[in-house]
């Protein structure tokens, strides 16, 4: 534990690298997932075929794969990620963030489509009928009636999945990301002795980062809830 | 067909035979051309005290030692090999034939792969007996396991594309350069100056200096200088050493014993000039002189 109160800016720094990959992936993910949930449960037959292919060809592919397939696979086929260069105080956006923002978020939307087609089907069939004999067409139909509803039923199902991208993020460790894992190991290389210690520390910043997101969870579920 | 040809105008079955057996041969040292083929040695009673970890070594025949895996020239195993190759190899060789364990038999000693992370808890724990993995010498990890030597003194340098005009970590400054998550090399990088950026292992780091993505990789020279001879024609090491790592050999903290008889075993190795050949024959290929051989530390008494 000392090693970490000793260098607790490098501590923070790590966990800092946790959560802009964890905003950055997390907002990616809900707008793709969004598209893809769209697909899947639209009249035209070309999307769904693409939507769910796509959903069951990630969903089913480990995510170090994904990683390592933009790491390595994808700048032999002119997929780079060399123009992102930002600089923000001591943290560094670079290919390496890119890379692992852009595995992330197209691993994670797998999931974000699923629970949100489970909120969609938990919308009453008569809703969308309702809709569509209102005169609504089907972008409508989804943009008023149903998919406000599906947000809002699918409020558990898809914090777990942004609590699940959270600890996804330690996979960056071994891509070229200096966020909280790799630090860990860090220390653990430096600080052979204090194993434990360190292990809590970081066990315990993963548990703070959860928790904020799952309180907010829950508040969101209480506020928004479809009354029934 | 050549062989049949042979035969047949030979006329002589014996001489077929003894072609054979020469064709055997040769083969079989065509195949071996990285790894020394070192003997068991014969264990007199009473060479190692009763109750040390030695002589219940030798006495089960087996022993388990940690090595890396993926470091050419030091400790490397591609898919294929039955046995690791390298420097480190070649020292955990010496030490095995000591206790009478043929080193070459993989039923009998096990080279489990050891990375940088894991390398004191299988010392901890007893999943290795020792470890030779390019393993540094500090006085943090000497608090948890036992460490002497050092079998060899190295230090880190850059390696870069063969195009680079990269000449030392100055040139870096505020630039990234990989290495391997979790390593003392990635603080030493950061501490430069510039961004230590982590991969799995040195292989995935080299492709990422391949494909251009980091300027430059750096780790203990003589890692990069096989790296820089597997990649010839597109990698070169470039750079003095700014830092030193004293590489030796792991024990557990709870066998204290181990030291003198590791330190012993070295110390024969460099009298006998077999030290000298396993560097020859490992580190020599990728251009690193034979050096002198280091200075062992005491033992703590």
């Amino acid at each position: 534990m000392r090693a970490v109160l000793d260098n607790f800016d490098a501590y923070l720094q790590a966990f800092g690298y946790t959560l802009f990959l964890f905003l950055v992936a997390g907002v990616l993910s809900m707008l793709l997932g969004t598209v893809l949930a769209a697909m899947r449960v639209g009249p035209v037959a070309v999307l769904r075929v693409v939507g769910t292919t796509y959903v069951t060809l990630v969903r089913n592919t480990p995510l170090v794969i994904v990683f390592a397939f933009f790491s390595f696979a994808a700048p032999d086929l002119g997929i780079r990620f060399g123009w992102l260069d930002v600089h923000i105080g001591p943290f560094d956006f670079t290919t390496f963030f890119g890379a692992a923002v852009v595995s992330l978020s197209l691993y994670t939307s797998a999931f974000v489509c699923e629970a949100l087609r489970a909120g969609v089907n938990a919308v009453s069939l008569g809703q969308a009928e309702a809709a569509r004999a209102l005169g609504l067409p089907f972008a409508g139909v989804m943009r008023e009636v149903v998919l406000p509803q599906a947000f809002r039923a699918s409020i558990p199902p898809m914090a777990s999945v942004q609590i699940a991208l959270i600890k996804n993020t330690s996979v960056a460790a071994v891509f070229g990301v200096a966020e909280a894992v790799s630090q860990m190991r860090s220390f653990n290389n430096e600080f052979g002795t204090q194993r434990y210690g360190i292990a809590l520390a970081f066990a315990i910043g993963y548990v703070l980062v959860v928790e904020v997101v799952s309180y907010f969870a829950n508040r969101a579920e209480r506020r928004y809830r479809v009354a029934t | 067909m050549r062989l049949t040809q042979t035969m047949r105008k030979a006329g002589v079955v014996a001489s077929g035979f003894a072609l054979a057996i020469g064709l055997a041969a040769c083969g079989d040292a065509g195949s071996d051309d990285e790894g020394k083929n070192v003997d068991a040695e014969e264990v007199e009673e009473g060479k190692f005290e009763a109750g040390t970890r030695m002589a219940e070594l030798a006495e089960a025949g087996t022993i388990n030692v940690g090595v890396k895996y993926d470091q050419p020239g030091l400790g490397f195993k591609g898919a294929a090999d039955d046995l690791p190759s390298g420097f480190d190899i070649e020292i955990a060789k010496l030490l095995v034939a000591d206790l009478g364990i043929d080193p070459q038999d993989t039923s009998k000693v096990k080279y489990v792969e050891t990375i940088s992370d894991n390398r004191e808890p299988f010392l901890q724990e007893g999943t290795v007996d020792l470890v030779l993995a390019s393993y540094s010498i500090t006085d943090e990890r000497r608090q948890s396991v036992g460490q002497t030597g050092p079998y060899f003194v190295t230090g880190q340098q850059l390696l870069v594309p063969e195009d680079s005009d990269v000449e030392s970590i100055e040139d870096l400054k505020g630039k990234e350069i990989c290495s391997v998550t979790g390593s003392t090399s990635i603080d030493r990088i950061n501490e430069n100056g510039a961004k230590g950026v982590g991969f799995d292992s040195y292989s995935e780091c080299v492709q990422k200096v391949l494909d251009g993505s980091v300027s430059a990789m750096s780790t203990d020279g003589t890692i990069l200088a096989g790296y820089a001879a597997q990649n010839e024609g597109q990698l070169k090491v470039v750079g003095e050493e700014f830092s030193e790592e004293n590489i030796g050999v792991g024990y557990s903290i709870d066998r204290p014993e181990m030291c003198e008889w590791i330190n012993g075993v070295l110390e024969e190795s460099f009298d006998n000039g077999s030290w000298a050949e396993a560097f020859e024959r490992t580190l020599g290929p990728s251009g690193v002189e034979v050096p002198d051989p280091p200075t062992l530390d005491a033992c703590p008494a």
